[in-house]
């Protein structure tokens, strides 16, 4: 609570509230009226988000700005929210996100205006509602509610095969949830509760750990994605309009890595640790395999969409070697690469709506008729490829810092994302950007208008502070970190 | 010989029903007009007055009268009040249907509030004897309603199925009930619970009445292997009568099945939890996966219903007071989605059109966007997907399950949950990612549309504050538990 009110009830639901608003404003005769109200609906979301930080107690690693009523008393479900040093930063880069993607679909989007501002603003509020809800039960219908839009996203404003990615991406995240769905009762008919905390202290025989941890990984690991259940990533970014792959980048796939800190690791330390190896093992073939497939893709969204699943590997490498550098190294990726590939998602909708291609070898020589893009899109490639004084670099580094530690070949392994990164987005930006002019179309290309240049420049200034100085990220994460590794450390075993 | 009156005080509603529907048909014989509209709000206005005198005559302690054949409680109230509000919502939806259709007779809104009264006897009953009459009352009606668009050899063929296979399925009752009595000597539900509790009933003879009375209280459900009749039936009949079969008498089956199962046959919960677990698995697998072959809306909610049964199934086999409260509540929310998505349908279809294909709804988010998000909200619902309020029907359901220990059954309803899902997310991409094939302006009463928005508003609305339906049908089931 600040100033008597329930802030973090205000970042859910005030873009929520403005996105029906922007919904009632009817069909396309009214598109203007729709775009005047969602951006500052938007940006009002962000700007309430902002106390958070502001008024955050760094030292503390309990929940902070709680919120509690009683919801249906029947299950002795609250709508219980509350954030902590994990969720702090996530919570503001959604925040971010938002008015960037309103910003994004201005102009570009010019059928059912009001449903596609309205969808993403809807759903910026149900995401926030996923990383502070504290409550399992108000977790898990966060979680599915955000499905409809992101759905109904890909489904309408998407690309020739969207009604194939729209299904797959629903039906593909559905099944894990579901799978969560039973653990979380099982967890209740268990402690009488739907309360997370109560769950971080309910006693758990093996048996019962590795099969909550089994369940919480088919929900979390579709969401990251993990390899092998990342096939439907590619085809949902590939298909979504570029707003819609923006947020699915940076903010969607980081629901899957906050639902490991926040359920799976503390619930279930046991199985976490007797299953670490096995998740580590996942994480590496995503971060060489997939950094391998990104390399030779001709598509940029799907080039993009593979360097994100390489990325998010890192992410869940940090998680599962349970050291606090490994940890802060994974946070620190995950909102790092929600700027960086949510900066070059938008890049490639720059250039898609000029040219209305995503095929890397219709391009060449960009940088003759664009410079200024050419110098934005350069910085988010060498952020991507984890240049030190970016953002990408830090998460990297730390996360790479703690395998180390942990292991020499496990930190080789992980390291090498540092030349295969580097390989596909740098070889990507050359056939794009570099060259001679190659065709007509890049020859008619015009650069960056104001309102692109203020979104990028946005992004840019969040990759570069984070990379210069990261320090208030790493911090406000910090306490939080400690208190999670040490339930981790304690077992539940009775 | 002494006489003396019988408490009329729990039979009222029905007294008052019956009253009313004698006066109706009078009334319907001297007015002289085509459109009803006479017929049709004095039923709607006996449906409200029957409604305030079931709440008022309403206790929370049960009510026995007609020498304990009849009982009146908290879940009678609850379950009849759903009745006449189905019931009325349905008749609303349908008016402008039955006109164009030729449909438009007194005989309609009759037969609907003789299949009222037909629940509301099953609803209330104590015996089998009186079950067994409610039933009949119910079916016969449905049968007629069913055969009512004289002309259409859909409509017939579907009728008859209906009533030779609903006759077998009766009889199947009767022969479970008649072994019933066979083995504890008294069609009483108390009488029959006393024996069976004694030991002194033949466990044989009982165990296979109870195999006949499931088998026909499965076919009254539509549970599968006993579904046969279901497709065709909703199918051929037209669309209000289909929405009628779909919606109301299911809370009455519902009422039915719990007198019986948990009532009187309590102690062997373990031999009707055993064939009812088989017949919910079935009826979720063959539900789900047959309704994704559909291309007739119709045809596919009708499997989709299936699939719901089977998910009450599963609440009603958990055999705790926590599980029959979440079938309830399921059963509740289950009607309401069938009449928002029967009522679409029939707000949809015009003069020669039914729409009740699912091509017809292609781009209706584009003709009207309003009614794209009520449709879309009751597919959501029905798939189970929060914030609707089929996902805490499915949830209390599978939470009652888990805490009777069938993790199995548990695992295996959310795996059909999630195929199920394809199908109803099929309807919302059809009307939010397809461009329309018709742009004929919806027609409709304003009454019809302004109900129906509130239909899909409710699936929402339970969704997110689902705690006093919930509460209220945790009540009904420990009052009617008090009967025993």
């Amino acid at each position: 609570m600040i100033l008597g009110l329930p802030i973090l009830s205000l970042v859910i639901w005030l873009p929520i509230l403005a996105g029906i608003i922007v919904l009632a404003t009817g069909g396309d005769k009214n598109a203007n009226l729709a775009r005047m109200i969602a951006l500052p609906g938007s940006i009002l979301g962000f700007l309430v988000a902002i106390p958070l930080y502001t008024r955050f107690n760094m030292l503390s690693s309990g929940m902070q700005f709680v919120e509690m009523v009683p919801w249906v008393e029947r299950f002795h479900v609250n709508y219980h929210l509350g954030i902590d040093g994990i969720s702090l930063w996530l919570v503001l880069l959604n925040c971010l996100t938002t008015p960037l993607v309103v910003i994004a679909g201005w102009k570009v989007i010019e059928k059912k205006v009001s449903q596609y501002m309205a969808a993403f603003l809807i759903m910026s509020g149900i995401v926030n509602g996923v990383f502070m809800a504290l409550d399992a039960l108000l977790f898990y219908v966060f979680w599915e509610a955000m499905l409809i839009p992101m759905f109904i996203i890909i489904g309408v404003w998407g690309g020739p095969n969207r009604v194939y990615a729209a299904i797959k991406f629903f039906l593909y995240t559905l099944l894990g949830s579901l799978l969560m769905l039973v653990a979380l009762i099982y967890l209740y008919n268990l402690s009488g509760s739907f309360d997370i905390l109560d769950y971080y202290r309910q006693p758990l025989t093996m048996t019962a750990q590795i099969l909550i941890f089994i369940a919480f990984f088919v929900a979390f690991a579709v969401k990251v994605p993990m390899w092998p259940v990342h096939t439907w990533l590619p085809d949902a970014h590939v298909e979504a309009p570029t707003g819609g792959s923006v947020v699915l980048a940076a903010v969607m796939l980081k629901v899957g890595a906050y639902g490991f800190l926040r359920f799976s690791l503390p619930i279930a330390p046991d199985a976490s640790h007797a299953l670490s190896g096995f998740m580590i093992t996942l994480s590496l073939i995503a971060v060489v395999y997939i950094g391998l497939v990104a390399l030779v893709q001709s598509d940029m969204k799907k080039l993009i969409a593979y360097s994100s699943i390489s990325h998010m590997g890192f992410v869940t490498l940090g998680i599962f070697i349970f050291s606090s550098i490994g940890t802060e190294g994974a946070l620190v990726q995950m909102i790092s690469h929600g700027f960086v590939s949510g900066a070059m998602f938008l890049c490639v909708g720059v250039l898609y709506d000029r040219m209305h291609s995503r095929l890397i070898s219709d391009y060449g020589g960009v940088a003759n008729r664009m410079p200024m893009f050419a110098a934005f899109f350069m910085l988010f490639s060498m952020a991507n490829s984890g240049l030190p004084g970016t953002s990408g670099f830090a998460g990297e580094f730390m996360v790479i810092l703690g395998a180390l530690k942990a292991n020499f070949w496990l930190a080789f392994l992980a390291a090498t994302t540092l030349v295969f990164g580097a390989a596909y987005t740098l070889w990507m930006y050359k056939r794009v950007i570099f060259g001679a002019v190659s065709n007509n179309h890049v020859m008619e290309l015009s650069d960056i208008n104001s309102r692109e240049f203020l979104f990028l420049a946005v992004l840019a200034i969040a990759v570069l502070g984070m990379g210069v100085y990261p320090l208030p990220f790493a911090e406000a994460m910090h306490a939080s970190v400690n208190d999670l590794l040490m339930h981790v450390a304690h077992t539940k075993l009775q | 010989m002494n006489f003396s009156m019988p408490d009329l005080t729990p039979a009222l509603p029905e007294i008052v029903l019956l009253g009313a529907l004698a006066a109706i048909m009078i009334i319907d014989l001297m007015v002289d007009d085509p459109k009803k509209s006479v017929t049709y709000l004095l039923t709607q206005a006996s449906l409200l007055v029957c409604a305030i005198v079931t709440v008022y005559s309403s206790g929370s302690v049960p009510m026995h009268t007609f020498d304990n054949m009849y009982v009146a409680d908290t879940m009678t109230s609850v379950l009849k009040v759903g009745s006449y509000i189905s019931v009325a919502m349905l008749l609303s939806y349908s008016r402008g249907y039955i006109e164009s259709r030729g449909l438009c007779r007194g005989e309609f809104y009759t037969l609907s509030l003789f299949a009222v009264l037909g629940m509301m006897v099953m609803i209330s009953a104590n015996n089998f004897l009186t079950l067994y009459l409610g039933l009949e009352l119910m079916s016969l009606s449905l049968y007629a309603m069913v055969a009512l668009q004289r002309d259409s050899h859909v409509a017939t063929e579907a009728a008859m199925k209906y009533f030779v296979l609903g006759a077998l399925a009766s009889g199947i009752l009767l022969y479970g009930m008649s072994m019933l009595y066979g083995a504890t000597g008294s069609l009483d539900i108390g009488r029959v619970l006393e024996a069976i509790k004694s030991g002194q009933a033949n466990t044989n003879v009982l165990v296979f009445g109870v195999v006949f009375v499931v088998a026909g209280l499965g076919f009254k459900l539509g549970a599968v292997p006993f579904h046969m009749w279901i497709p065709d039936v909703y199918h051929g009949a037209p669309t209000p009568v289909t929405l009628f079969i779909g919606s109301a008498p299911k809370l009455a089956a519902f009422a039915f099945v719990l007198r019986i199962l948990s009532g009187g046959l309590q102690p062997l919960v373990h031999d009707w939890s055993q064939m009812l677990s088989i017949l919910a698995v079935l009826s979720m697998a063959v539900g789900n996966i047959t309704a994704i072959a559909q291309t007739n809306l119709k045809r596919m909610l009708a499997y989709s219903t299936i699939s719901h049964m089977g998910f009450l199934l599963l609440g009603i086999l958990s055999g705790t007071v926590n599980g029959y409260s979440s079938a309830m509540f399921y059963v509740l929310v289950y009607a309401l989605m069938t009449l928002g998505g029967f009522g679409m349908i029939l707000l949809l279809s015009r003069e020669g059109f039914e729409a009740d294909k699912l091509d017809d709804f292609r781009g209706l988010n584009a003709r009207s966007p309003w009614n794209a998000f009520i449709m879309l909200l009751l597919m959501f619902s029905m798939a189970g997907i929060p914030p609707t309020a089929g996902f805490y029907a499915k949830f209390a359901v599978l939470q009652a399950a888990l805490n009777a220990g069938h993790l199995g059954l548990v695992i295996t309803a959310v795996i059909f949950s999630l195929i199920g899902a394809f199908y109803y997310l099929r309807i919302v991409k059809l009307m939010y990612f397809d461009s329309p094939v018709d742009n004929e302006p919806i027609s409709g009463s304003f009454d019809a549309k302004l109900i129906l928005g509130a239909n899909g508003i409710a699936m929402l609305f339970l969704g997110i504050l689902p705690q006093s339906l919930m509460t209220l049908c945790a009540l009904s089931i420990q009052s009617s538990m008090l009967g025993f």
